[in-house]
């Protein structure tokens, strides 16, 4: 029960599979994740790794041709694929919000923003008046300026980055215990990025919730976040606090991600680091490691053997059968 | 060297009201500036990246060059030929010299063409190419390292980095001196954008191709380009080599724009935020110094006088009254 | 270099079912759906009733026989006779030729009058938008009968009338949509790529634009079918449409409206058929446009 108060999210051996015309297509395969109460936990992977259906099973809005092959998802202690409707909804509006990656398409056209921020608080138990105060002080707190008086003004109104703001003070005003924040920047410049990152971080200090960040940038990642899953083919492969998997990564795919990234370059180079390869055909998933096609130290026993993970310091371990081998040598 | 792009004074205004409401409200002005007389040089078989945010005009300035838009003033020459008038049929020629290559990679294709017939069909528009398009298709598929078979498939069906390479492969067809890449790598995972770039390099080495790069990723620009333009409100605030910028920013948006790339460590997280604000809207451009309202050095003299973009150094310039590196 | 050669030999596998996926993999949504497979058959059975008027029909449409007018159904005359003791079968049967006739050809005019002044509206000059758009507005402010009535004293009543007075009020619906489309189209990325590269306006809207706006229209038009089967049915009631004793759904209803009272089988002989082919349709209609709209797909 102990161990039950300290995450609010913890995701254990899920594994998610589509019904597509050609087959069933493993989305999810074996995926451990946990967000500890109050910390900033990082889900970096490039596309087509998982990361979207995994967020969308936290929130039981997987599409109608999924289906949950097994694992378990406990919000708070309490199952999440158990749980019925009324529930959902409660999950949903009040345990978890989200941030999406459009700030544009996340608000509806046609309300005011006044009349956006006063609806989100259906839940609470005040007068209008009262979620006016509370959505003027929260457009304050993410740092929208002459809050009062753009409370009858509409979404287009609003540049970019200011809606992204909104749709979080939209978000924080459902106080909720975790914020899934997906791609939040990807549509913004970087001079704005900057500023949300920064809004994000400040954030966590004074609403202690937990941040679910979900980015394929490495830079942002490790700007905001205190712990990071790598994902790789719906699999987790590498986990950990954010320092230790930045200098020491242990898994081979993360090790490639981090030498890919044009921004740790330090010297002009003609030849940019590339992964070669591609990303495994999730119908017929590959039978031992997920990037032996991929990895420059396969060996025969990766193509043959799942690797399991292998733990390479205080909570930061990877999926590698190699790690295991040098170990033990 | 006789550059092969001279651009001077370029400008491109978009109207932004009719002539009935230009009467009513009595401006003088009903247009924006989009790009607001931009001058630079590009050299034979070199890379130019022109970086920005979005509304800097950096985009519309690719797009007047390529004769999509309609330039309001200032000429471009090509190999010291003026470009005509967007409307003439002379367009077509200058067609052949240069081609683009747009951001969404599979978006820029055609949905309803196959692979082969998006290959061939610049050949096809301009009555060129050799005889068998086919066999023409399959060698710049293998060009840009893409198999044969592919040929078949429509754009939907391709990866981003696929697509990008087919993008590639057309702007290519016509054998052109210069190539205009509108964000060659949005949307791209990252080990994709470093294949897309190292394959524009070679073909750059191979063919001795230009590039002019329109971007706001910089982490890429510094491994790619020559020189760099920083365009802000559709004005040029600093021009230089991309190494000598990238070590010593002379002004200051340059050197805000630095400083928000996101660090890939943990040890060094940045804990303030130089810019704040946003970019102004182009209706209402402030005056003087137009970067003085976000400016975290900005002096009384920012808000009363405009600066000119003035020498700082060899090859260097900045459209400051205090550059940071001139110093 | 090996990985792009497995690549290679992974996409050459997959090629060929690929395409056969795409081409019955809307066929075989199609049939998935209760509705369009209901509105399949209702519609196979409308053709071939048409095809087959002159076989399966046991009297001629126009033979009259005075002695066994206004009979009720019988042995000899499955859905009765009408007041000249025309047999209603098959005046039914020869009337779906007339229907389906009507159908297909003003759907053909709509969509390449709709096709080409909504292509040119929406990639011409803006003048000549504002035009065509004044044009079709006018068009629609018309009331329809006051206009079929006006066409059919100057032209006369005929099918070709009929024809003629549908498509000049379908066109303007198709061009609005085609415009619309091309509107939205000429910004996309693909549209300014292929004009990068020197493309001119007939190669943009016949080789890029025609493709992508052109599934959409077949889908409104076999939606549009009952619409105008109806109208032709209406028209004919009102007198206006084919001339007896042409039969068609419209006049056999038009002859049975007389009595109603004492011979309700001759309405309902025409009314039927007509219900059955716009249900039949509209659910063809619909269950094409869920079957072809891509966003609607979820295997892709």
């Amino acid at each position: 029960m102990s161990e039950r108060s300290s995450a609010i999210l913890e995701v254990k051996d899920l594994s998610v599979a589509y019904a597509t015309p050609r087959g069933a297509v493993r989305a999810l395969a074996h995926v451990d994740l946990t967000v500890p109460r109050g910390e900033i936990v990082g889900i970096v992977g490039e596309s087509g790794c998982g990361k979207t259906t995994l967020i969308s099973a936290v929130l039981r809005l997987l599409p109608g041709n999924a289906a949950v092959t097994g694992g378990s998802i406990l919000f708070n202690g309490r199952e999440v694929l158990a749980m019925n409707d009324a529930e959902l909804r409660r999950l949903r509006g009040g345990g978890i919000a989200m941030v999406f990656q459009d700030p544009m398409t996340a608000l509806n056209p046609v309300l005011s923003i006044g009349r956006l921020m006063t609806d989100v608080q259906f839940r609470e138990q005040r007068s209008t008046p009262e979620k006016q105060v509370a959505a003027i002080a929260m457009l304050r707190r993410v740092g929208i300026p002459d809050a009062e008086s753009r409370l009858d003004d509409y979404p287009h109104q609003f540049s970019g980055g200011m809606r992204q703001r909104i749709a979080i003070a939209m978000a924080l005003l459902t106080n909720p215990s975790l914020l899934i924040a997906d791609e939040p920047t990807t549509a913004l410049d970087v001079t704005m990025e900057a500023q949300i990152i920064h809004l994000l971080r400040a954030l966590r200090r004074d609403f202690a919730g937990s941040i679910l960040f979900i980015s394929h940038n490495l830079g942002l990642i490790a700007e905001l976040c205190d712990r990071v899953a790598v994902m790789y083919a719906g699999e987790v492969v590498e986990s950990g606090p954010v320092g230790a998997l930045f200098h020491n990564p242990g898994h081979p795919y993360t090790q490639a991600l981090l030498r890919c990234d044009p921004a740790r370059i330090e010297r002009r180079t003609a030849e940019l680091p590339t992964i070669p390869g591609e990303v495994p055909n999730l119908l017929v998933p590959p039978t031992g490691c997920v990037f032996a096609d991929r990895c420059p130290d396969t060996i025969e026993r990766c193509r043959t053997t799942v690797p399991v993970p292998v733990s390479l310091g205080p909570d930061h371990q990877a999926r590698c059968i190699r790690i295991d081998n040098a170990a033990a040598a | 060297m006789q550059p092969l792009l001279e651009v001077e004074n370029l400008t491109v205004r978009f109207r932004i009201m009719g002539l009935v409401r230009q009467l009513l409200v009595a401006t003088s002005r009903p247009w924006v500036e989009a790009v607001a007389s931009v001058s630079f040089n590009l050299a034979p078989a070199s890379t130019l990246a022109l970086v920005g945010e979005s509304g800097s005009g950096k985009t519309t300035l690719g797009r007047a060059l390529i004769g999509l838009v309609q330039p309001s003033g200032g000429r471009v020459r090509f190999e010291g030929a003026d470009l005509p008038d967007r409307s003439a049929v002379a367009w077509k020629r200058w067609r052949r010299q240069m081609a683009m290559m747009f951001q969404d990679p599979v978006g820029s294709l055609s949905p309803r063409l196959t692979v082969r017939a998006l290959i061939a069909e610049p050949l096809a528009i301009h009555g060129a190419g050799p005889q068998d398009l086919g066999a023409e298709a399959r060698r710049l598929l293998g060009l840009v390292g893409l198999p044969a078979d592919i040929g078949g498939r429509f754009p939907h069906e391709l990866s981003g980095g696929q697509a990008r390479r087919v993008g590639v492969a057309r702007a290519l067809s016509l054998n052109p001196r210069l190539v205009i890449a509108d964000e060659p790598t949005a949307g791209l995972d990252v080990s994709v954008q470093g294949e897309v770039l190292n394959l524009m390099s070679r073909l750059q080495q191979e063919l001795g191709l230009a590039y002019l790069l329109i971007t706001h990723n910089l982490a890429m620009v510094r491994h790619v380009s020559d020189r760099l333009a920083v365009m802000y409100l559709g004005r040029l605030v600093e021009t230089g080599p991309t190494d000598e910028i990238f070590i010593r920013p002379a002004h200051p948006y340059t050197h805000a724009l630095l400083a928000a790339q996101p660090q890939p460590d943990p040890d060094r997280r940045r804990l303030t935020v130089e810019l704040t604000g946003e970019v102004p809207s182009l209706r209402n451009r402030p005056p003087a110094c137009e970067f003085h309202t976000r400016c975290p050095f900005a002096q009384p003299i920012c808000r009363e006088e405009a600066p000119e973009l003035r020498d700082i150094g060899p090859e260097r310039k900045a459209r400051c009254h205090f550059p940071l590196a001139s110093g | 270099m090996s990985a792009q050669a497995s690549d290679t030999s992974l996409t050459a596998g997959r090629a060929a079912p690929l395409v056969l996926e795409r081409r019955f993999g809307a066929l075989r949504r199609l049939l998935r759906d209760p509705l369009g497979a209901l509105g399949l058959v209702l519609v196979a059975l409308i053709v071939i009733m048409a095809l087959g008027a002159d076989i399966l029909s046991p009297y001629g449409p126009n033979v009259t026989n005075v002695k066994e007018r206004l009979q009720p159904p019988s042995e000899l005359h499955w859905l009765g006779t009408d007041q000249l003791g025309r047999d209603i079968f098959s005046r039914v049967l020869v009337g779906s030729r007339i229907a389906l006739w009507v159908a297909a050809v003003t759907s053909f005019f709509s969509l390449i009058g709709g096709l080409a002044l909504g292509l040119i509206a929406g990639y011409g000059p803006r003048w000549l938008d504002s035009l065509l758009i004044l044009i079709f507005d006018s068009i629609r402010a018309f009331p329809t009968v006051l206009f079929a009535l006006a066409v059919v004293t100057i032209l006369g009543p005929s099918l070709g009338t009929i024809i003629f007075i549908i498509t000049i009020f379908n066109v303007p619906v198709y061009a609005r949509i085609v415009r619309t489309q091309t509107l939205s189209l000429r910004t996309t990325e693909f549209i300014l790529a292929e004009r990068s590269l020197g493309a001119g306006p007939v190669r943009v809207l016949f080789v890029h634009m025609l493709p992508n706006v052109i599934g959409p229209l077949l889908i409104l038009a076999s939606m549009d079918v009952p619409v105008v089967i109806t109208i032709e049915a209406g028209l004919s009631f009102l007198g206006l449409g084919v001339r007896p004793p042409t039969a068609s759904w419209g006049s056999i209803l038009n002859d049975g409206y007389a009595f109603i009272r004492n011979t309700p089988w001759m309405v309902i002989s025409g009314g039927v058929p007509l219900i059955l082919a716009t249900l039949g349709f509209t659910f063809l209609g619909e269950a094409l446009r869920d079957a072809f709209d891509p966003r609607l797909r979820k295997d892709v």
